[in-house]
């Protein structure tokens, strides 16, 4: 944990520097966190940050296009390889069923343009998960569909500093559906059960949990960006558990992408579904209406929160576990209203 | 430890229950092996007293007392209802063989030690079910039936005995689908089909274990100080998909509501004997944690669920002969006496 850079809960609450950040992120886009006091940088960026990693404080041109560039040259040959390897089944795979080679390499590309260019995804301190070693991320879940979770873990795959792996745990309804269950196997989601989580955990790895589930993304418009009831406070558990720090991530955007303007009750029993949403396109333009609105995404990640400082059996003590997690939720809920502001427009 | 050890294998002539027989038979720190099953042995193993028994008859409880077993190491249980003759006469072998074969060791004064050859098909495959098994984990949204009730039934049975024989050792084995050169199970009959079928729109992670790792394992469970219930598996897991590519096949996706009519044709036309209740096996997989063994008793697969694949793939069903050199021999004359023989199981 040494790698983390972690503040108390509390401290977040207290009074704010007004200023932003005036650096730069490794992907060219300004900083946008707030500044510590008496500096122009915000906490990553400056101070110690600084003098370890001169080139993040000065803004500097991506070094993406040139890869890019020297990727397409050898794209022919890329997807031969690829292929054949593909063939012969020639790719590891971990036990929980990612995939690193199709995640990395076709699936994450494919969410670029809608990253980049459809939702235009800003992200605000990225750099706030640790580097190392294992962490939970919570975040808001919102938008009918699970973009949000793509969104995310696109996100951190490309512009954290140490491109790390989001693993996401994922209702049981993903596995059980044709195409998507495999999908979400092998793009490193796991099934939401205790078993996965703790064990995702112990082996080091970055997990993204979304307490509110259904009841966040499968909720009305006119309830946009309130955060749901956070689950049984699980997330909170597992955190203490396995003595991990929280990060709290806030998502703007998911909202508008799909506006639910109603939920079709019937239809979702039918189907088996938790809600079938009724948004201004869907069904109405038909599959067309399928497509998301293209609203503007800003995803923040704020400083994480320690876990290590409880008694061993914190986990047991319920009002401890319900204490947190209506601070963490708390944290989330203000990072929303404060980026809703950050944003401006939902569109233009 | 006991200074004798003498181990009596139910199911000697079936394929677990042989192979373990011959790595026991130059082993110095086994006394003697019995063998009980219905026919003798299709190759000679030294130093085995065969018995031509029923487990489910009660001369079993006889036959233990009698050759002083310490060691009881039942492997017959077994997944394929084709062999025996169907689901109902498959149900009697596994749970009522294993209710009486329990039932007749009771009063084994010598006993120390049981182990029973469960399967992971107890945790059985469901969409919500953890990615990795540990083995305090009971099935939860998928019902269990066939093989996987079997399983579930004679570890009850084994427990009960475990009750009432508090000074034996227990240690059940729950093993995941065996693959390797001479084993035959449906699985094995279903990986090597031309085409093989799956669900269209499903890819289940799958783990196997290697024969030989399988065998090791049941040789330690013997030797080693040990009780419990053990997930055994080989590391690592390949998607279904992935399996098909390395054994050089293709996919033959078939959509889901014919699919259980489909593993039904393949069954009466003797291709393959899948059953459907393993069908959820090739919808969602199952992946079980084998830290339990490890730990407990040196638990080291050789193969990886990968490396067992290629295994099975580079030397399965005489194909290509395994060289003398790398297989002992008698493990050449197995290879004959399975490639004529109807399916077998573990």
């Amino acid at each position: 944990m040494a790698d983390a850079e972690v503040i108390r809960l509390d401290s977040r609450t207290k009074s704010r520097p007004k200023a932003r950040c005036r650096a730069t992120t490794s992907t060219g886009r300004p900083c946008r966190n707030y500044a510590v006091d008496g500096d122009d940088y915000c906490r990553i960026h400056g101070g110690d940050a600084r003098r370890r990693h001169p080139s993040r404080s000065r803004p500097v041109a991506s070094e993406e296009p040139h890869a890019e560039v020297a990727a397409r040259g050898n794209l022919l040959e890329w997807a031969q390889d690829f292929l054949s390897r593909r063939l012969s089944g020639d790719y590891p795979v971990d036990d929980f069923g990612y995939d690193p080679e199709l995640a990395r390499e076709v699936l994450l590309p494919l969410a670029k343009p809608l990253y980049d260019n459809y939702f235009r995804v800003r992200t605000l301190g990225v750099d706030r998960i640790p580097a190392t070693g294992p962490a939970l991320l919570v975040a808001n879940h919102s938008g009918t569909i699970p973009l949000d979770a793509v969104m995310l873990q696109y996100a951190v795959a490309t512009e954290h500093p140490q491109k790390r792996t989001i693993r996401n745990v994922a209702a049981t309804l993903a596995f059980r559906t044709p195409f998507i269950g495999p999908l979400a196997r092998k793009s490193g989601n796991a099934v939401a059960c205790d078993e996965d989580a703790l064990e995702l955990l112990r082996r080091g790895e970055l997990l993204g949990v979304f307490p509110e589930g259904y009841k966040g993304v499968g909720k009305g418009w006119r309830e946009r960006y309130k955060l749901q009831r956070f689950g049984r406070g699980g997330f909170v558990e597992l955190a203490l558990k396995s003595r991990v720090p929280v990060v709290p991530v806030a998502i703007v955007g998911a909202e508008e992408a799909y506006p639910m303007i109603a939920d079709a009750r019937g239809l979702a029993r039918i189907f088996g579904f938790p809600y079938f949403p009724i948004t201004p396109t869907f069904p109405l333009l038909g599959p067309l209406g399928a497509l998301p609105l293209p609203s503007r995404w800003v995803i923040e990640f704020g400083e994480p929160i320690p876990m290590d400082d409880y008694p061993d059996d914190a986990a047991d003590d319920a009002m401890l576990v319900f204490d947190l997690s209506d601070r963490i939720r708390d944290t989330i809920q203000q990072m929303l209203y404060e980026n809703l502001k950050v944003r401006g427009g939902a569109f233009f | 430890m006991a200074e004798k050890r003498r181990v009596l294998i139910t199911g000697v002539s079936r394929f677990l229950g042989l192979r373990l027989a011959k790595l026991l038979e130059d082993d110095d720190s086994i006394d003697s092996i019995i063998g009980v099953d219905l026919e003798e042995p299709p190759i000679p193993v030294d130093r085995l007293e065969f018995v031509r028994v029923d487990i489910r008859n009660p001369l079993i409880a006889r036959v233990i007392e009698a050759t002083g077993a310490t060691v009881l190491v039942h492997t017959n249980i077994s997944s394929s209802p084709g062999l025996l003759g169907g689901r109902s006469q498959m149900k009697e072998n596994n749970v009522i063989g294993t209710m009486q074969l329990l039932a007749g060791a009771q009063r084994a004064r010598r006993l120390e030690k049981v182990i029973v050859k469960s399967s992971a098909a107890i945790y059985g495959s469901g969409p919500g079910e953890p990615s990795i098994l540990p083995e305090d984990h009971a099935a939860r949204q998928v019902e269990l039936s066939g093989y996987a009730k079997d399983c579930a039934e004679a570890e009850i049975y084994v427990r009960d005995f475990g009750r009432r024989r508090g000074d034996v050792d227990l240690v059940i084995f729950r093993t995941q689908n065996v693959i390797g050169p001479t084993v035959r199970t449906n699985i094995t009959d279903y990986l090597s089909l031309p085409a093989v079928p799956t669900a269209l729109g499903y890819d289940p992670r799958l783990q196997f274990l290697h024969e030989e790792d399988a065998v090791a394992a049941f040789r330690s469970a013997i030797v080693e100080d040990c009780r419990g219930i053990f997930n055994i598996a080989a590391d690592g897991v390949v998607y279904l998909s992935q399996a098909i590519r390395l054994m050089g096949k293709v996919e033959l996706p078939i959509v889901l509501p014919a699919a259980e009519g489909f593993a039904s044709l393949l069954r009466s036309f003797n291709v393959v004997d899948f059953p459907t209740d393993q069908l959820k096996l090739i919808l969602y997989g199952r992946v079980v944690d084998t830290g339990r063994a490890k730990e407990a008793f040196g638990f080291a697969p050789r193969y990886s669920t990968r490396a067992s694949l290629e295994d099975f793939r580079d030397h399965h069903r005489g194909e290509l002969a395994p060289e003398p050199s790398v297989r002992p021999h008698w493990e050449r004359e197995l290879f004959e006496y399975l490639r004529t023989r109807s399916k077998e199981s573990v």
